[in-house]
């Protein structure tokens, strides 16, 4: 049996090294793509663990409670409560009635440390302390002359430290903070006085000063992205639903068409920022609506979540079969009748999914609302719609890039735990549309 | 009557218009709806339509075009040396309406009534004072040229809205009254409500072109603005970023160029980190893996497309950052600076591995099965047939893919916010911290702006540059795709 001039050497068991480089040409090609999956997931692993170990300690916040006198010589010298006049002593004539409490606190415990006067033993206490106890006895006026108790939060560097933040040594280096403070700070987490419970405040407080990270919470901010998500759901899903049946049922073939066609798939792909932009020139400037308003990013995020959803409401109803229609239009229904009795109530679970998920994108957008003035402090709730549409508010994202740009370590504490409140809203929105599209999805 | 109290008129005669038409058809047919030629709702429907749409269209333009015609009568009235002195029209009227909105909050309030505002004048009154307390607050003494304006636009804007009122009441009751003449058992109600509403629903459809004629001319009227005060070679080939927010005039150095070196490095960046695990893993995903490798892999990496970008962006700022200045900046002597073009394009980059992958996945899984069976057929290992015959024929979709990808990065903002810092420089050391033009646009147009100085300004000629580059951008990958697809199908 000859093979020709060039007989075969070797033989089919035992691969030549020819083959063997390609084989193990095989296997590096192969380990190449799971490697390159890994790294993927890999990525996403390391963001979400560092989110999460930067921003879940935010979830719980050391408080103080205390019991306050409220000695009725230095708020009320005339005894008469007159709210005008108690509304005269300002939070600075408090703020020495915290720093008695806590020394009273300290000799109720007996704790003594050497080397911490009063006041830095009261500085523990957060500097938004005062104006609560005065906001307190102002709405309670008959309180004077007896106590109160009342849970204050502790300063954001007490707080810290038991985050791991602050420590002994860094407190040395820290002007804000002395290592006698954090001593009397483990004596009162010791006796029960200092307790750290879940941080609701961090959910429904407005914004907070610089100087008092500790008081800081989310509250104007969820609201203010729910008063956008209502702009943008009431504005877009109609207009997108009834500009994709126009181009999916009814447009001619023609060149207005083909326009529009070319700008909803241009705009799908418009850096977000160049939407500021938008809102900034014709909304504020050339329209008038007031900044830092959440009417005026509803009406930028709807622009930027329409292509979203027509190019979802287009699948959609392209994915209702041609027979629905013909045996519409078989039984004497008009071309009209047809879309809307038909084809549009088999569509609607499809259109729910992806308005459900450009909503999603718009909650997370951020780079548009910096430049129609989201970024101002706002410390305010707005008011209820819809008045509150046009009243200051912050967003969400918005806040979020607030928070990094303070200088206080505490903030991006704040910021990370922020961003796990968004994250949470995101993966419920995405979840509910997941079970939207399992439960009514159908296949014809 | 004000604008909310006018939509509320137009409701209620949205819900009048239906009852009465389908109540006159209904007379028309003898109560017998086999008489009418279409169903009694269509009836209504027309009455309530056209009702309401004519009106609230007029209504919708009125408000539109007022303010401009009241500037227009206003800045007549305006003594030209008093523009002269201000510089610049638009800042005279920036004036006017601050002070007029200030006199219709003084009089609401109950400060001023209105025989007063009308004799109100700079000689007898401190205008500045009064206006103080009503929350605007006023740089300088009011000019008396500008009270007088302001007063005028006061008066127009209320003649105005008298009979923006009139025309809009006077447009929907008659078009009730005509629509309910026209209402007849014969009338071709059906016909006439289904071309309504398609019309409406043509409406929808062009905004998506409003919105790109207001993204151009918005950019437009302000770049024009802007090169009308600062010279386009200098902005366009300036290879210093340095403005000055002093006021003195000419002072900044506008130069674009370091602004895209950045942008494009850190783009570039981006596209390395971005492109090599994107289009091993689409391949890996499409060819290699097992459906249930697929099932878990796919939906964990398309979780990253999922996630705002602030997100990437604290993640740059807190995280890597530091990392890459601990571990390799400072260890290696380039710099010490977290922020820096690495950071910001090795984040970017992770926040494109979706973008890419899924696009190149479904590239990938349009080149026809026969190609690949063809090849396998033929001797060659699978990853002879994908480096072979698939890559080569999903290429023209990869370019695609990795355009839109490049696009993106270029346009992409928090990400550059937090991690890529704020200098302005032309430096090739990647770990130095460098900025990007939407970084420039962001810090430009957040905090005090003043819509008449180049600084803030060139924030528009920024975005234009960046709409141009990133449509043109998308078009070409556009274009290459479609032609792509052309082969196969």
């Amino acid at each position: 049996m000859s093979m020709g001039d060039t007989p075969r050497k070797g033989s089919l068991l035992e691969p030549d090294a020819r083959t063997r480089r390609r084989n193990a040409a095989e296997a590096r090609f192969h380990l190449y793509g799971l490697v390159a999956v890994c790294l993927g997931i890999l990525a996403l692993i390391v963001l979400l663990s560092s989110i999460l170990s930067n921003g879940l300690s935010s979830f719980r916040q050391a408080y103080v409670t205390l019991e306050v006198s409220l000695p009725e010589d230095r708020l009320d010298k005339s005894g008469v409560r007159d709210p005008e006049v108690l509304a005269k002593v300002s939070t600075f004539g408090y703020a020495p009635l915290i720093r008695d409490a806590v020394g009273a606190e300290m000799e109720r415990l007996g704790i003594q440390i050497e080397g911490l006067n009063e006041k830095d033993a009261g500085g523990i206490i957060s500097n938004n302390a005062p104006a609560r106890l005065r906001d307190h006895v102002l709405a309670n006026s008959d309180l004077i002359g007896g106590t109160v108790t009342m849970t204050f939060l502790a300063n954001g560097r007490i707080d810290g430290y038991f985050k791991g933040r602050v420590t002994m040594e860094s407190a040395e280096r820290d002007k804000n903070v002395s290592p006698e403070q954090l001593q009397l700070a483990d004596a009162l987490k010791e006796a029960g006085t200092l307790t750290r419970p879940f941080n609701w405040a961090f959910i429904t407080a407005g914004d907070a000063s610089e100087n008092r990270a500790e008081a800081s919470g989310l509250g104007v901010a969820i609201l203010g992205s729910l008063y956008m998500m209502i702009v943008v759901l009431v504005l877009a899903l109609p207009i997108g639903v009834a500009a994709s049946i126009y181009l999916e049922e009814f447009a001619p073939k023609n060149r207005i068409t083909d326009l529009i066609e070319v700008n909803i798939s241009n705009l799908a792909a418009v850096p977000s920022i160049v939407f500021g932009i938008l809102g900034l020139a014709i909304f504020i400037n050339f329209a008038g609506l007031p900044q830092s308003a959440p009417i005026v990013g509803g009406l930028v995020l709807t622009l930027m979540t329409l292509p979203t959803i027509i190019i979802s409401t287009r699948a959609s109803l392209k994915a209702v079969p041609p027979s629905i229609r013909d045996a519409a239009l078989g039984v004497g229904a008009s071309k009209m009748q047809a879309v809307l009795h038909h084809v549009l109530p088999l569509a609607a679970p499809g259109i729910l999914t992806g308005t459900i998920i450009g909503l999603a994108q718009a909650l997370g957008e951020t780079a548009p609302l910096l430049l129609i003035g989201m970024v101002a402090f706002v410390a305010e709730y707005p008011a209820a719609p819809p008045e509150g549409f046009f009243d200051p508010a912050s967003a969400l994202p918005v806040q979020i890039y607030n928070w990094t740009q303070r200088a206080d370590p505490a903030f991006v504490e704040r910021a990370s735990g922020a961003i796990i409140v968004l994250l949470v809203f995101l993966v419920s929105m995405n979840a509910l549309a997941i079970f939207l599209r399992r439960k009514f999805e159908r296949r014809w | 009557m004000t604008v909310p109290s006018l939509f509320l008129v137009l409701a209620a005669m949205f819900i009048a218009g239906f009852f009465l038409g389908r109540a006159r058809a209904m007379k028309s047919g003898g109560g017998d709806i086999r008489r009418l030629h279409s169903l009694p709702f269509y009836y209504g429907a027309n009455v309530s339509l056209t009702a309401v749409i004519p009106a609230l269209g007029a209504l919708i333009a009125w408000l539109l075009m007022q303010p401009l015609w009241i500037e227009a009568q206003v800045s007549e009235l305006l003594p030209p040396e008093l523009v002269e002195k201000a510089g610049a029209e638009s800042l005279v009227m920036t004036d006017i309406w601050r002070v007029a909105g200030g006199l219709v909050a003084a009089k609401e309030a109950g400060a001023l009534s209105q025989s007063e505002l009308a004799t109100l004048s700079t000689e007898t009154t401190d205008i500045r004072a009064l206006l103080g307390q009503f929350g605007v607050a006023l740089a300088a003494d009011v000019d008396p040229a500008v009270l007088e304006a302001a007063k005028a636009s006061i008066d127009l804007s209320r003649a105005a809205a008298t009979w923006m009122a009139a025309v809009v009441l006077t447009l929907s009751v008659g078009g009730l009254g005509f629509a309910l003449w026209r209402t007849d058992k014969d009338y071709r109600a059906r016909n006439v409500v289904e071309f309504g509403v398609l019309f409406l629903l043509l409406v929808a459809a062009s905004i998506a072109i409003l919105t790109t004629v207001g993204i151009v001319l918005s950019m437009l009227f302000e770049t024009r603005n802007f090169f009308s005060q600062y010279p386009w070679q200098e902005f366009f080939f300036g290879t210093t970023w340095d403005p000055s927010f002093s006021g003195r005039g000419g002072a900044s150095k506008l130069g674009i160029l370091p602004l895209l070196w950045g942008t494009l490095y850190i783009s570039l960046i981006a596209l390395l980190v971005a492109v090599p695990i994107g289009l091993f893993s689409a391949i890996y995903l499409s060819e290699y893996a097992g459906k249930r490798m697929r099932s878990l892999a796919k939906p964990a990496i398309e979780i990253l497309a999922g996630i705002p970008t602030i997100v990437y962006g604290l993640f740059a700022l807190i995280t890597v950052g530091p990392l890459l200045r601990d571990y390799f900046a400072s260890p290696m002597g380039l710099g010490e600076s977290s922020s820096s073009v690495m950071t910001a394009g090795l984040v970017m980059g992770i926040m494109l591995i979706p973008f890419v992958s899924s696009l190149s996945d479904d590239i990938i899984n349009a080149v026809p099965q026969t190609l690949r069976d063809g090849s396998l057929g033929l001797g060659a290992t699978r990853s002879e047939t994908i480096r072979q015959v698939v890559l080569p024929a999903a290429l023209p979709g990869i370019v695609g893919a990795i355009l839109l990808a490049a696009s993106r990065a270029i346009g992409e903002t928090m990400i550059v916010v937090l991690g890529a810092g704020a200098a302005a420089k032309l430096d090739l050391n990647p770990f130095e911290a460098m900025t990007t033009v939407t970084v420039k646009i962001v810090s430009q147009l957040t905090g005090d702006t003043d819509f008449s100085s180049p600084e803030t300004l060139v924030a528009f000629a920024l975005g234009l540059t960046l709409f141009v580059i990133t449509l043109g951008l998308n078009i070409l990958a556009l274009v290459i795709v479609r032609r792509y697809r052309e082969q196969y199908e």
